[in-house]
């Protein structure tokens, strides 16, 4: 009897135990005595990134001194990781009060689900007048803003100067300058041009670039708006040309299978000479202590050479980085946005002297002490014809998952520019 | 205690915890993630029900049945290389001098996570600097292979690194069931003048067919829902030629924002998983078991 006794208190325990391991972790959120928590998410780890942690933590500091009674609670994950985590938060309607979003077609699925706060009051309120143009515009939906952007990124091709003289090379001007280089410099076994089409974006520029210097600033656009075509004869040909860089060679070998991460350090190791990326690379040629002086020195960058005398130099593919967002039912929404327009203010000067960022708010380029380089794609910048939005930024993301798979496809010679362009007519009809 | 065993009440009482839990953790989810599968779903805003319309996308869709015919390669693959490890075990658990070294040696990449073991690939195929293609051309190939962006090549390519992660864990499996056997039995065998391969195909092989089977399912379930390597490697790239099943699903759910679709294709993982399980238990269950 006394055994039996025993015997049920025991399962009734562990019935207790499974039922207590189910309930729980709902409490920690209620702050009581007027203290309020900003949860804010970013991406950049002390690890990685640590000057952009570096910045991210010294504003946070600011803000919370000077904001009695407002903590901020940031969560920090890398890129991949971060992309995964707020998708998942988002299904469970849990997001933080304040995040980073990319623009576009990031966005949109958000915006639809009522997700993201409209910041149309901080951009025509506090912050009137302080984005460079163009920039706000991919994060607005429907006529409202939904995100507000931190970075500017324009594509330029870097090369590597040293390797240059020894040959006796000049930065190309025109579509042919840049083939002769190839060949001289493989000529000589040197790679021309380290890319890392792993990530595919990378070599989705170089099609861009083409395609803006054959087709003009509009063509690429159009095409994926759905208001022309990607069977353009200019687009078709940007396809050519691409497949005709990788036929000769220009690109290193077996570009398909290797990370932009590697692609990079081979650029840097000086076995490639030149390195088509956008302006969130420039600290690593300037200002970045870890990568030796000698090797800063030696690199320059140029635009993308016209094509058969089209084109203009002066138009760029890039677009904004990320921005940050407002979660719609947060808590503490006034609080959030007061964070989210002290935050944009403080990190446009910030950005530059500090992580050698070109943030998408106006900066006073003159009165700060800034590496040569910056001053020319700030100078670049303001001479700008033509912004065109990184290809699979504009695309919503099943079209763009089919231009990025293409993009590899068209460097293996794995279709003809024509199938290229006949997969994304197929991919963008499906598009509403 | 038997009183209490035969008392439905308590039977029911003892098995409630665990059944609570793989209810809430195993088919909760499971049927959830069938029920996402019927719906129009792109994972953030309001769900549409749209019937079968997913699955039967999925059974019409080229990149999934490429993705399958990739994942069933992988279980191929596994499931033959499993006569590599037995082999070796079998060579591990004879009395060879270094026997222990080597056995360690071989646990090594199961002591390394698949990202790590990802990276390291990662360098070995890199196409100019790899240590594989300067060894390949330190030997006078001219163009050796670009491993992991060739098309034709990739997939058999990241199948080294994955059969490599998992030799230690089947060898280990195996050098312990080939332990348990009684010596006696082999030294009878050899009183008989047995050779040692008629030792290993006669008398071992067959005192261990139970826990080769065991490993059979293993490795066939094991490579159908793979998933890291393949993501960390090659994303399934270039254009899909190392996809399999899980990070095709994967991609559809998480890159290109259509989760609907992708957990329509996580269940029919699931159901083509099950119907090959139940297909091997079949062929493998007519021996009865071996007494020693």
């Amino acid at each position: 009897m006394k055994k039996k006794a025993i015997t049920t208190l025991l399962s009734l325990a562990f019935i207790l135990l499974a039922l207590v391991g189910c309930s729980g972790a709902e409490e920690s959120n209620s702050a009581s005595d007027g203290e309020k928590t900003i949860e804010f998410m970013h991406l950049w780890p002390e690890g990685s990134s640590a000057k952009h942690n570096k910045i991210v933590s010294d504003i946070v500091a600011d803000f919370e001194s000077q904001n009695e009674g407002i903590t901020v609670d940031v969560e920090v994950l890398s890129n991949e990781q971060y992309k995964d985590k707020i998708k998942v938060l988002a299904t469970s309607d849990e997001l933080p009060d304040v995040g980073l979003t990319w623009a576009a077609g990031y966005l949109k699925p958000y915006v639809e689900a009522g997700q993201f706060a409209p910041l149309d009051d901080l951009l025509e309120g506090e912050l009137a007048d302080s984005f460079v143009s163009g920039t706000t515009e991919p994060y607005a939906i429907d006529g409202s803003t939904y995100g507000l952007p931190l970075e500017l990124n324009v594509a330029n091709i870097f090369y590597n100067k040293a390797i240059f003289e020894e040959y006796g090379l000049e930065a190309p001007e025109t579509y042919e300058d840049l083939k002769n280089v190839i060949t001289t410099l493989k000529e000589n076994e040197v790679a021309p041009i380290a890319l890392g089409n792993k990530d595919s974006w990378t070599g989705s520029m170089w099609y861009m670039y083409f395609a803006d210097r054959i087709g003009g600033s509009e063509a690429l656009t159009k095409a994926i708006s759905g208001d022309g075509s990607f069977e353009d004869p200019a687009l078709v040909k940007a396809a050519e040309k691409v497949q005709e860089l990788a036929d000769m060679g220009a690109f290193i070998r077996g570009t398909n299978g290797i990370s932009d991460q590697e692609a990079k350090s081979m650029f840097m190791n000086e076995q490639a000479a030149m390195y088509l990326i956008a302006t969130w690379d420039l600290p690593n040629y300037t200002t970045n202590e870890q990568v030796p002086q000698e090797f800063r020195d030696s690199v320059g960058y140029f635009k993308f050479p016209t094509v058969n005398g089209n084109g203009d130099k002066d138009s760029f593919v890039g677009g904004p980085g990320v921005g940050m967002f407002v979660a719609e039912n947060s808590d503490v929404k006034a609080e959030a946005k007061e964070f989210v327009s002290f935050f944009i203010k403080e990190w446009g000067e910030k950005s530059v002297k500090e992580a050698g960022v070109i943030p998408a708010t106006k900066v006073d380029a003159e009165s700060m002490e800034l590496p040569q380089m910056y001053v020319n794609v700030l100078n670049d910048l303001n001479n700008a014809s033509n912004l065109t939005l990184f290809a699979d930024v504009q695309m919503n993301p099943d079209a763009a998952q089919v231009h990025l798979d293409q993009i590899q496809a068209l460097f293996g010679g794995e279709v003809t520019p024509e199938q290229f362009a006949e997969a994304h007519e197929e991919a963008l009809s499906k598009q509403e | 205690m038997n009183k209490v065993m035969s008392n439905k009440w308590m039977i029911a009482i003892y098995i409630l915890p665990a059944l609570l839990l793989v209810g809430i953790l195993i088919f909760i989810p499971l049927i959830l993630t069938a029920y996402y599968g019927l719906m129009d779903w792109n994972g953030i805003g309001a769900m549409e029900f749209i019937g079968l319309e997913n699955y039967i996308n999925a059974i019409q869709d080229k990149n999934f049945w490429d993705s399958a015919l990739h994942s069933f390669l992988l279980a191929i693959f596994s499931t033959l290389s499993l006569a590599i490890y037995l082999a070796v075990s079998m060579i591990l658990a004879s009395k060879i001098k270094g026997a222990d070294f080597l056995r360690k040696i071989y646990l090594i990449p199961m002591l390394l996570s698949s990202v790590a073991i990802a990276q390291l690939w990662i360098k070995v195929f890199n196409p100019t600097n790899g240590i594989l293609n300067r060894i390949l051309l330190f030997f006078g190939v001219e163009k050796p292979p670009i491993w992991l962006a060739n098309p034709d090549i990739v997939l058999y390519a990241i199948f080294i690194p994955i059969l490599w992660q998992y030799a230690g864990f089947y060898i280990l499996i195996y050098y312990a069931a080939l332990k348990n056997i009684p010596n006696s039995l082999i030294e009878a065998a050899k009183i008989d003048g047995a050779s040692p391969i008629q030792i290993a195909y006669k008398i071992k092989l067959p005192l261990i067919m139970g826990v080769v089977k065991v490993t059979i399912v293993l490795a066939i379930v094991g490579s159908l829902k793979y998933f890291d390597l393949i993501y960390v490697m090659t994303g399934g790239g270039p254009n899909g030629a190392s996809e399999v099943m899980a990070s095709y699903m994967y991609k559809l759910a998480f890159s290109t924002n259509d989760f609907g679709y992708g957990s329509a294709i996580g269940f029919l993982l699931l159901i083509i998983t099950l119907i090959v399980t139940v297909i091997i238990r079949r062929l493998t269950a007519n021996d009865e078991e071996v007494q020693y």
